[in-house]
């Protein structure tokens, strides 16, 4: 699958700060349709305050976001339950309802956003959802009985039941194995060429951005001052982008 | 908008510390009441999540039915007990019941499942909606077309609020049904005049103010405990700390409410 030219995510000039904490000082980015970019940055760099800003979880003090050509900030209401439908977005923490099932996680998001479904319906999209993560074993269980791995693919497994246009990955890798995480980077691989969907992947998973982005974004002091393909980006001589890139073989 | 985000005030560390502990306390209580002020906004308008409500009133009676039940027994048993000696020495044990039902059902009854829920439901729900702070459970719930704030907050005090009350009575019969043994045994009184003593005793306006008192109480718990968890820090030990400050600061309101129902019923009366 490769991108169009068609731009589905743009965001300008983006500022987001808490108190005295300057955490995004203006991010740029474009994302052409059924392209994957994945974002690099340390920790605390602002990396899911990026992606929560796309959904509207956050808002931005400055700047704008245009997803699928919507101003994601002055969505309201019903228009923005369905702008997320499009959108859809697979939490560090997997975020699984600890107090339902597999079957009902995976329930959650297609009866709150679409009424008059039948049960049918309903079950159909479920197994189709476990079966695109390769989980329909576990469609009994509680989230408290998977492994982290598990978990993991049955948060993606519950965003791609409303087939999304557009996916966000936050650190779909952390704290896995290293077999888990390249299984994970597969899938997120898989996901791109079943539904053609545009990703953002967060990481610091180097390995990570490299098998799943086309492009890879290096967050650094609050804006992306390098964005382009993983091997020119790191061939940058860059202090702080060659810290980045060392420390993951130095450790 | 454009502008630099660096606020024109000092920094918050120029100032006494005086000052930043009050503008901290206004802050604060600006925040519960724009809660509470959410609260009956969005209680009001639908969508109304009946099925998660009725779901959240079981939780809240189950979680608490067995410690209620007993200890509105013991409280019933020891409570008698322990007046007998004094109404003795003027020779008037028979009062037992008339003095015991309006300590019941004033005082001990919603007093006692108050703090009883304070702890198990109020700390439950701390530590639920913490957990699902944390772990992004939450934010997974708004980006899913489900305002969280009416699917957790609205449904667990609306559950409070109406489960409470009902507790309340049950905490009160269980506490008399425990009083009746304890005087049965004692002074051989039968159950229809041990019965009839205590409806004797006890008014409408005692049944009211205790079932009106105990809706309070319930708001109180339910809102207190969604607001810990809502509001809890990043981290697991936040979890820990919503649920712990749940319950000290229910368990603070409640008494504090109980004395200024005191002081209304009173009045109530007195007039
Ligand atoms: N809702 C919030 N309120 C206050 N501070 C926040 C909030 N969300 C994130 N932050 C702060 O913003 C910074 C960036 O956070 P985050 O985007 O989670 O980092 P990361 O790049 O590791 O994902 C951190 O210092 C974090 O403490
Ligand atoms: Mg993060």
């Amino acid at each position: 699958m490769t991108p169009s030219t068609e731009t589905v995510i743009a965001i300008k000039g983006l500022r987001k700060s808490f108190g005295d904490l300057h955490v995004l000082r203006g991010v740029d980015l474009e994302v052409s349709r059924g392209e994957n970019v994945a974002v690099l940055g340390r920790s605390g760099t602002g990396k899911s305050v990026l992606i929560k800003l796309m959904v509207g979880l956050l808002k931005p003090d400055a700047g704008s976001i245009l997803v699928l050509g919507q101003d994601v900030e002055t969505l309201r209401g019903k228009e923005l339950d369905l702008f997320r439908q499009k959108v859809g977005f697979s939490f560090q923490s997997s975020a699984l309802y600890d107090s339902m099932s597999i079957r009902e996680n995976l329930e959650f998001p297609l009866v709150r956003n679409i009424r008059n479904l039948s049960r049918g319906e309903i079950d159909k999209a479920v197994e189709e959802a476990l079966d695109d993560v390769g989980l329909s074993q576990t469609i009994n269980q509680m989230p408290s009985e998977l492994s982290g791995g598990q978990r993991k693919r049955i948060g993606i497994a519950r965003t791609l039941i409303l087939k999304p246009e557009i996916m966000l990955y936050d650190e779909p890798t952390a704290g896995l194995d290293p077999i888990t995480s390249i299984e994970i980077n597969n899938l997120i691989n898989e996901v791109r060429e079943r539904f053609g969907a545009t990703s953002i992947i967060i990481t610091h998973d180097l390995t990570c951005a490299k098998t799943t982005g086309d492009r890879v974004a290096m967050l650094l002091d609050g804006k992306f001052e390098r964005v382009g393909p993983f091997d020119e980006v790191f061939a940058d001589p860059d202090e702080r982008i060659q810290q980045f890139y060392n420390y993951k073989f130095v450790n | 908008m454009q502008s630099d985000t660096t606020k024109p005030t000092g920094r918050a560390s120029d100032r006494p510390v005086v000052t930043r502990r009050l503008d901290r306390f206004l802050l604060g209580l600006a925040d519960v009441s724009s809660f509470i002020g959410r609260f009956f906004r969005e209680a009001l308008l639908p969508p109304y999540e009946f099925k998660e409500i009725i779901r959240q009133c079981y939780e809240v009676g189950f979680r608490s039915l067995l410690l209620i039940s007993t200890t509105g027994f013991i409280t019933g048993i020891v409570f008698t007990n322990q007046s007998r000696p004094s109404l003795s020495e003027f020779g008037a044990t028979s009062w037992l019941p008339s003095l015991i039902a309006i300590a019941i059902v004033r005082a001990l009854g919603p007093l006692v499942t108050a703090l009883i829920a304070a702890g198990k439901v109020g700390s439950s729900i701390g530590a639920e909606l913490g957990s699902m702070n944390v772990t992004e459970q939450i934010d997974a719930m708004e980006v899913s077309g489900t305002d969280p704030f009416k699917f957790l907050v609205v449904t667990r005090v609306l559950a409070t609020s109406f489960t409470i009350p009902l507790l309340t009575m049950y905490t009160i019969f269980v506490g008399l049904l425990g009083a009746y043994i304890n005087v049965n045994q004692n002074e051989q009184t039968s159950f229809t005049s041990f019965m009839q003593e205590v409806f004797g005793a006890i008014t409408y306006l005692d049944i009211f103010a205790s079932v009106l008192k105990s809706i309070v109480f319930g708001f109180t718990i339910g809102m207190v405990g969604c607001y810990k968890g809502y509001h809890s820090s990043k981290g697991t030990e936040g979890v820990g700390k919503a649920a712990n400050s749940a319950v000290v600061t229910s368990m603070f309101l409640v008494f504090i409410e109980e004395l200024l129902s005191l002081q209304i019923v009173g009045a109530i009366r007195g007039s």
